[in-house]
């Protein structure tokens, strides 16, 4: 099983990170989104944004091992049955999702630390503030965190119709390149 | 007609100048604060403040009853030393402070005791509810300053219903009501 890139293959760590953030990331959504209208009295009332933060810290260490591994490593070639305007929207994707990513998580980080309090991740160390924000900066992140992952789900069920697109109606290789990181699938983009 | 009016308001002013001083609370020296205290559960208590606020008043210690005050408070300036607390504090499940960006208390009597304890009435407006208050007062002093100027302070105590002000969020049958704590004082102008 191969760990790095082909010009045809995701090797399994593009892939595990792809998964492993995208499994995250949702979850994230889902969680930020259910805890902010949390009862005062719920079991999760300070669990659910503790967990929550200590995952998005999490994320960005995972953000910055996969930007990281991205740029050291081959790109897979696109598919030649791809239309252009099907890998230019899907460049234009792709970067989004990196921006919107350090978006997500440098918004979020400032609004817990903007009283430079500390960041706790599941107890295991902790992330200092940088700066104190004023309440109009402070308030400032939490419009930009807000609305950041509004557009990064949108993209995210974007990401996954076009997928499915792939899958299902096209019926290319584009998934399971994405599933699976061996050499047994032949791609038909292979042009070097 | 008109002249007489602008006589009648000059005489007003004039004679509220006569009786009783004006003071500009102390916001540029910070002498003074608006803080409250809520408890937790019924077993301790939370404190906060407010940082931004403005106001003045007149005093006239001959004739306390004259006394006026009129205190603008910006409710988005809640500090409670706890970030994510604060920012849950300005959101709409308490008060509200893009709808509601202001809030003011402006007295409407004024009773003083010989001790130097007294009772202020006012309207006070919170998360857009107007209602009347009773605010305990304590005059705590009054003199020169080393600087050339005078001033006067007084310490105020009173306690508010949540619900009352349409700030309905459950917090537990203990956290029901919060406590004023103003400490004010005021430079003659």
């Amino acid at each position: 099983m191969r760990l790095s890139n082909s010009h045809t293959h995701f090797g399994l760590i593009s892939i595990l990170l792809h998964w492993i953030m995208a499994i995250l990331l949702v979850g994230l959504y889902l969680l930020g989104d259910y805890m902010v209208d949390l009862d005062y009295y719920d079991d999760w009332y300070h669990s659910a944004p503790g967990w929550h933060k200590s995952t998005g810290m999490i994320v960005v260490g995972l953000l910055l091992l996969r930007l990281g591994w991205k740029l050291t490593q081959l790109r897979p070639m696109p598919l030649v049955s791809y239309k252009v305007w099907e890998v230019k929207l899907a460049g234009l994707v792709h970067h989004s999702f990196y921006l919107l990513m350090f978006i997500m998580t440098i918004s979020g980080y400032f609004i817990s630390t903007a009283k430079n309090a500390a960041i706790d991740v599941f107890g295991w160390f902790s992330i200092p503030a940088i700066t104190e924000l004023s309440k109009t900066q402070a308030e400032l992140a939490a419009t930009i965190h807000e609305a950041s992952t509004t557009v990064f789900i949108v993209l995210v069920v974007l990401h996954i119709m076009a997928a499915l697109k792939h899958q299902f109606i096209d019926k290319d290789k584009t998934l399971i390149r994405m599933l699976k990181p061996d050499d047994s699938i032949k791609s038909t983009g292979e042009s070097k | 007609m008109k002249k007489l009016g602008l006589l009648l308001v000059s005489c007003v002013l004039f004679s509220a100048n006569v009786l009783a001083d004006n003071y500009v609370i102390d916001k540029k020296g910070m002498h003074a604060s608006i803080q409250f205290k809520i408890s937790h559960l019924g077993y301790s208590w939370l404190w906060g403040r407010f940082n931004d606020f403005e106001g003045h008043f007149s005093y006239d210690k001959n004739n306390p009853s004259n006394s006026k005050v009129s205190v603008t408070i910006d409710p988005s300036s809640i500090d409670s030393n706890h970030a994510e607390r604060d920012k849950h504090l300005r959101s709409d499940d308490f008060l509200d402070v893009e709808k509601y960006p202001q809030s003011t208390f402006v007295s409407t009597s004024y009773t003083q005791n010989a001790d130097g304890t007294g009772v202020l009435k006012g309207d006070f407006t919170l998360h857009g509810v107007t209602r009347p208050i009773v605010i305990d007062v304590k005059f705590t002093g009054e003199g020169k300053d080393p600087w050339g100027g005078y001033r006067a302070g007084f310490e105020g105590k009173t306690r508010i219903a949540l619900a009352d002000y349409g700030i309905t969020k459950n917090l537990g049958p203990a956290s029901k009501e919060l406590d004023l704590i103003l400490a004010i004082e005021g430079v003659r102008q």
